[in-house]
């Protein structure tokens, strides 16, 4: 492939930055160019997250932005919802369906918007939704959620499964390998 | 061997390729890395220092013992470091060292977005930026060759986009530097007037130099394009540049301080419309028209926040990006918020409660500044919150002291908070402080400090006692409270608000995200006793969510520090699954 824009979004603590650093790695095995650029800090407190991973033959801004994302990631329907401008056209967003109420709507100033999905469907052809957090449970442990994500994301990317459960061997701690694959396959398998 | 690597961390095996042996920095977005990075190499003796002072002098201290050194910083660090900085330009080094500064354009976790390539300027030390990940370890190899020829410190400007994006890094092998002879040199090292005098007309032939070195070096280079438009930029702005461009003539200065200022007039000389595109002030820029070469640059740029290609785009080339917004709908802003379980909750529900005036300081507890708890009246800098009350109290008398308390948390009060506590002491104020201890430095990602026992490689060490500490500056009401034990925390604030003479409560209860911390597990709402008072509401946990017909726990988010339950009065909130 020519080059590769993928966006990971949603809340601070959720576990994107292991699924960006997987990714990132995925590429560079691949031998493309890699930028990958993360929040850390204060914006990673429960906040709106995003992580941006560009690869390719050479990768300049680390950035992406509107319109450029031929991939989103989705770990939350609210965060799905507010970075979908930065699909490009005919790109694909894999959404996880699990909902996190941000601060205003938890004391009552702002309103979780209804129906999501299906306002997202109705204006893009190319969604894919997913429970994560069912998968997770179903594997044994609702913190897996990321890796289901992950599993589901690579089935989109046009890299060989076996290079992803490598990069996976070589990040996740060897205890909880197991698990981990586990999820990632029915991620990938969904 | 290739790696991806974050920008910090690329700095990080700069520095140990670079043969560094002592690390020294205190915490701060987006520079946290750089140092926990270099704590994993066995080679190098890291600490995390009280503040950023002390983590430069330590490295100052290192370099005239003779070997090579770092501190990092990020951007307001270096004001509070900015003291020794204008001195060790003058004394210069022994061993080489390296000062890591990081910026932080459009303020992602800063309460300012100043631009700190005026201190390379004001203090007479070389600057050098790099672009990417590659660049920060070459940079910083660069920089201690720079530092030892030219015998300067040399700083090393970051901003959050270089410290917080991974790029591809080849790696390299470690150099063989071997501790400099340490000799008593007090003509060089004590700045006495007689001798300063001497070392400064030394920095002004060193700059001299400098500006030759940088028309040279190959940290400043010429990309070659189409000659209609070049591009004089540095830092993360190349990368956009060379995105929002494509075919153009680029030079790329990573000396930012000198800048290379023949290189710019033969670059110029050759362009027909020259731009200039840097984030923040127009530092390169002006320095370019005084020499008085037409440029572009801010005239069409912002000084505010971070750039992007799409902006370059826009401003520079007219290109309007046109995005179709087919779903109109109003999408709620998600800013941060103080995690389930934190120990902070407890105590914003008090101070709430009791309508103090709350000076506040910089760390996790800021966010009590924030609906729901609306709590904080000031954040300035580290530790203005116990010296900010002070002040307060001085300025309205006793009884506005009454209804004001200074928060700050236990690395901040280590930081630079134990000065404004003597100043309360020794200037007969009576200002209460609350120091709230949650066993760790949160907000960057739990990093150890002076009061929790345990150095950066997670040794076991001693620990300052702050009950201890601050009865030996002359406080002698202290007193050490559970934040969750709401009841008597709100005894304890309505006395120590009270009492005629400075005081200071301890907050302690540890950081819910720390290791061994471990609370019962998700709570559930009873719907049978639950009246829909909505006070469980009113701490602001993420994890307790209203569904407009009942109240709920999600489980995913819950870790059960019963804090809400503690508040129901109708016994409605319980452990899941009993």
């Amino acid at each position: 492939m020519e080059k590769l824009n993928i966006m990971i979004v949603g809340v601070g603590g959720q576990g994107t930055l292991l699924a960006s650093k997987v990714l990132g790695n995925v590429a560079l095995k691949m031998g493309y160019d890699v930028k990958a650029s993360e929040v850390h800090g204060m914006a990673q407190r429960g906040g709106s997250v995003v992580t941006y991973v560009k690869f390719g033959k050479k990768v300049y801004s680390p950035l992406i932005e509107k319109g450029e994302a031929d991939l989103i990631l989705g770990f939350e329907q609210l965060e799905s919802l507010r970075w979908i401008e930065y699909l490009k056209e005919g790109g694909r967003m894999l959404i996880n369906e699990q909902k996190i109420n941000p601060m205003p709507v938890i004391i009552g100033k702002a309103k979780y918007p209804e129906n999501i999905i299906e306002k997202i469907k109705d204006n893009y052809s190319n969604i894919i939704t997913i429970d994560a957090l069912k998968i997770a449970r179903e594997c044994g442990n609702i913190k897996t959620v990321n890796i289901v994500l992950l599993g589901l994301m690579a089935k989109s990317i046009d890299i060989n499964k076996d290079v992803w459960i490598e990069v996976i061997k070589e990040t996740v701690p060897q205890k909880l390998l197991e698990i981990n694959l586990k999820a990632f396959e029915m991620g990938y398998n969904y | 061997m290739r790696k991806l690597m974050l920008g910090n961390e690329a700095v990080a095996r700069g520095a140990y390729e670079a043969g560094v042996t002592v690390a020294a920095a205190y915490p701060g977005t987006p520079s946290t890395e750089i140092t926990e990075y270099i704590a994993k190499y066995d080679e190098i003796y890291s600490e995390w220092s009280p503040n950023e002072k002390v983590s430069m002098e330590v490295a100052i201290g290192a370099s005239i013992a003779g070997a090579r050194a770092i501190c990092s910083m990020k951007h307001v660090g270096l004001n509070v470091a900015a003291d020794p900085l204008f001195t060790v330009s003058y004394t210069g080094v022994n061993g080489g060292l390296v000062i890591m500064v990081a910026d932080d354009p459009g303020m992602h976790s800063s309460q300012n977005e100043q631009d700190s390539r005026f201190y390379a300027r004001s203090s007479k030390v070389p600057m050098l930026e790099p672009s990417d990940s590659q660049e920060c370890k070459d940079f910083v190899k660069e920089a201690f060759e720079i530092s030892e020829k030219f015998d300067c410190p040399v700083i090393v400007r970051l901003t959050t986009r270089i410290a917080h994006s991974q790029s591809v890094v080849e790696l390299g092998e470690k150099v063989d530097f071997t501790l400099k002879e340490y000799k008593k040199n007090f003509e060089k090292y004590v700045m006495m007037p007689a001798m300063a005098r001497k070392r400064h007309v030394e920095v002004e032939r060193r700059m001299a130099e400098l500006r030759d070195f940088s028309n040279n070096t190959s940290l400043n280079r010429i990309e070659w394009g189409s000659k209609d438009v070049g591009i004089i930029t540095s830092g993360i702005a190349y990368q956009y540049a060379r995105e929002a461009f494509g075919d153009a003539s680029y030079l790329k200065i990573g000396m930012v301080h000198p800048i290379p200022e023949k290189l710019i007039a033969d670059f110029a000389k050759e362009i027909k419309t020259l731009y200039v595109i840097e984030e923040l002030e127009p530092f390169i820029e002006n320095q370019i028209k005084k020499m008085g070469i037409k440029v572009i640059g801010k005239e069409l740029l912002p000084v505010i926040g971070e750039f992007s290609s799409q902006l370059i785009k826009e401003k520079i080339l007219n290109v309007k990006t046109e995005i179709k917004v087919p779903i109109n709908e109003i999408v709620p802003v998600r800013p941060p918020v103080m995690c389930p379980g934190c120990p902070h909750r407890g105590l914003y529900h008090v101070l709430k409660k009791l309508k103090l005036v709350v000076s506040g300081d910089i760390g996790c507890y800021t966010l009590g500044a924030l609906p729901p708890a609306e709590s904080m009246d000031t954040c300035i800098c580290m530790g203005a919150s116990v010296s900010g009350a002070h002040g307060m109290e001085k300025a309205r008398g006793k009884d506005f002291a009454k209804k004001t308390v200074a928060v700050i948390g236990d690395s901040t009060f280590m930081h630079s908070g134990i000065t404004g506590l003597i100043d309360i002491v020794y200037n007969k104020g009576v200002s209460t402080t609350i120091i709230l201890d949650n066993s760790i430095t949160g907000m960057t990602g739990h990093q150890h400090n002076p009061t929790t026992g345990y150095t950066i490689k997670g040794e076991p060490t001693r620990k300052v006692d702050m009950v201890k500490l601050a009865h030996a500056v002359g406080v002698e009401r202290v007193r050490v409270e559970d934040p969750f034990d709401i009841k008597a925390f709100e005894k304890a604030v309505k006395e120590e608000i009270e009492a005629e003479e400075p005081s200071v409560i301890i907050a302690l209860r540890p950081c819910a995200l720390l290791k061994g911390v471990s609370y019962e597990g998700a709570q559930v709402i009873r719907k049978d006793r639950c009246k829909m008072c909505k006070l469980c509401l009113s701490i602001g946990c993420p994890a307790i969510v209203d569904k407009g017909d009942c109240i709920e726990i999600n489980e995913a988010l819950c870790i059960g520090c019963k804090l809400c339950s503690r508040l129901c009065n109708f016994n409605a909130i319980e452990k899941a699954g009993v």
